[in-house]
């Protein structure tokens, strides 16, 4: 894996942001995951969100997109607040997330699940247009469409779910994990397909990656979360020469 | 409590100390329809070790646990446990053996008290009731519960809970327990009670696995490390060298950080 090719920065550091999270702690019950997060991605940009298993990561994904309410703290998208809206009043907004572990209809078509992505008012009316878009940037999608969803390789429904999720015609995409138990070469393609999304459809990226070096291959800035706190957040490069990122991943 | 491994003592002649095992996983391989959850995976644990298992999500970790503990049947492979296979058993049959465990999800039966939840557990071993009770006071003194005795299970927090999970997995007298997940959801603060307390559980003469995420955690607990990735293992050794590994720093981090 190339580590250094980080592509040129298509978001300038002054572009507005898309996404705004401020202080937020999230618990199940007393089983507290996130103490005081704080991290904001700008239009255009593409984001990682690192850290070890138990770190926080999809819970903060989770709370972004309305499944799990915070117990403190605020969520701006597009300079308003959304913590309080149900999730699907998010979606409407422009704010998708494609779940760990992918989470298809396994017994529908490829398509079928596809369409279940538009199924919003603001989406719907679009979806012929957002189907067609989704299959010229899957053509594997479009060749398999009437295939059983559980019939597909591991990578193949990774990309339905993405795919899903781009059917809601979001300016925000949440992806958690999007590589998990993917052999190297299929993860290579899953990323490729991440850059795609935001160079040609102008899609804002937020994503979950275990691997250090595959996620700054692809994002402009990442955060690490350790043990459900926010330990640093930087640039690729500024990430990538962080002493702590050994002490935090190898206990080193 | 037995702590004396029946070990024969024999030496094998190539220096491997075959016999003294306590745990012998070998060529495991459990899949999940076209997912491998399990590949190959061999290793032994023996008597006095506390192994951690590490690795990324999806890694294999916790199917390892069920493969062990009778949850399930390995698709290929053994598992021998003090010279006998436990292939084919259902869990209480393992768990009688002497393998306890306790879960990532906890399981606590919520509207018992937290003496009774245990007292459950040391039935396995009598069948007198205030026998039971006994080991159950026993077992919650050296978790730190003992003052939570009359509370109901799901009264307590989750550091609580996970002291509870352990105490009713001792009351079971396993000479080896593994620990799924310790300190996750855990507040920091409680961590260093917690990893103290995995020291007590090996001073009383029990062997432990410990699945862990936080690696300063298992960094100051384990006296090895097994590193699984994608479902195979990838590294095994002291903790020092593990994570110093070629093959568990590209999995973690990537090539750039070898």
């Amino acid at each position: 894996m190339t580590a250094g090719s980080s592509r040129p920065t298509l978001a300038p550091p002054t572009s507005r942001p898309v996404l705004k999270v401020e202080r937020l702690a999230v618990a199940y019950g007393d089983f507290q995951v996130l103490w005081d997060v704080s991290l904001e991605v700008r239009q255009g940009e593409i984001v990682a969100l690192l850290g070890p298993n138990g770190a926080g990561k999809s819970t903060l994904l989770n709370s972004v997109s309305g499944l799990i309410g915070p117990r403190s703290g605020r969520i701006e998208f597009d300079g308003r607040r959304i913590d309080g809206l149900k999730a699907h009043a998010r979606v409407a907004l422009g704010l998708a997330h494609v779940l760990e572990r992918r989470r298809l209809f396994p017994r529908l078509t490829v398509r079928q699940n596809l369409l279940l992505g538009a199924y919003h008012a603001a989406a719907k009316p679009h979806r012929a247009e957002s189907l067609a878009r989704v299959e010229a940037l899957f053509p594997r999608l479009r060749e398999r469409r009437n295939q059983a969803a559980h019939t597909l390789s591991g990578g193949e429904q990774q990309m339905v779910a993405i795919a899903r999720g781009l059917m809601a015609r979001p300016r925000l995409l949440l992806v958690d994990e999007p590589t998990l138990g993917l052999a190297p070469r299929v993860v290579t393609d899953i990323l490729d397909v991440l850059r795609r999304i935001n160079g040609e459809q102008g899609v804002t990226l937020l994503f979950i990656e275990q691997n250090l070096d595959l996620a700054l291959s692809v994002a402009d800035r990442a955060y690490i979360l350790e043990s459900g706190h926010l330990l640093l957040g930087g640039t690729a490069d500024e990430v990538r020469a962080s002493a702590e990122v050994r002490r935090v991943f190898l206990g080193l | 409590m037995d702590t004396g491994v029946d070990h024969p003592g024999r030496q094998a002649r190539d220096g491997v100390a075959g016999t003294s095992s306590l745990l012998e996983v070998r060529d495991v391989t459990k899949r999940f329809g076209g997912l491998v959850a399990n590949q190959a995976i061999s290793f032994d644990v023996a008597p006095g070790e506390i192994v951690g298992v590490i690795g990324p999500n999806g890694a294999g970790k916790s199917t390892l646990f069920d493969v062990v503990t009778g949850f399930y049947r390995p698709d290929v492979g053994d598992i021998r446990f003090a010279g006998e296979t436990l292939t084919g058993l259902r869990p209480d049959q393992i768990n009688r053996r002497g393998i306890g465990r306790t879960f990532q999800k906890l399981r606590p039966f919520n509207g018992m008290t937290v003496r009774e939840n245990v007292t459950v557990g040391a039935l396995l071993r009598t069948a007198s009731v205030s026998a039971a009770r006994g080991e159950a006071d026993r077992c919650l003194a050296l978790v730190g519960l003992s003052d939570k005795a009359r509370a109901f299970a799901r009264e307590l927090s989750t550091g609580q809970r996970k002291r509870l999970e352990m105490a009713r997995a001792m009351a079971t007298r396993p000479r080896l327990l593994m620990l799924d997940e310790v300190t996750g959801g855990v507040d920091q603060r409680s961590i260093p009670d917690l990893v103290a307390l995995i020291g007590r559980l090996r001073d009383e003469g029990v062997t432990l696995i410990v699945i862990e995420h936080n690696m300063r955690v298992i960094m100051s607990v384990a006296t090895r490390i097994i590193a699984l990735h994608l479902g195979e293992k990838i590294a095994d050794g002291p903790p020092t060298e593990v994570v110093r590994d070629r093959r568990l720093v590209e999995a973690y981090l990537g090539a750039s950080y070898l």
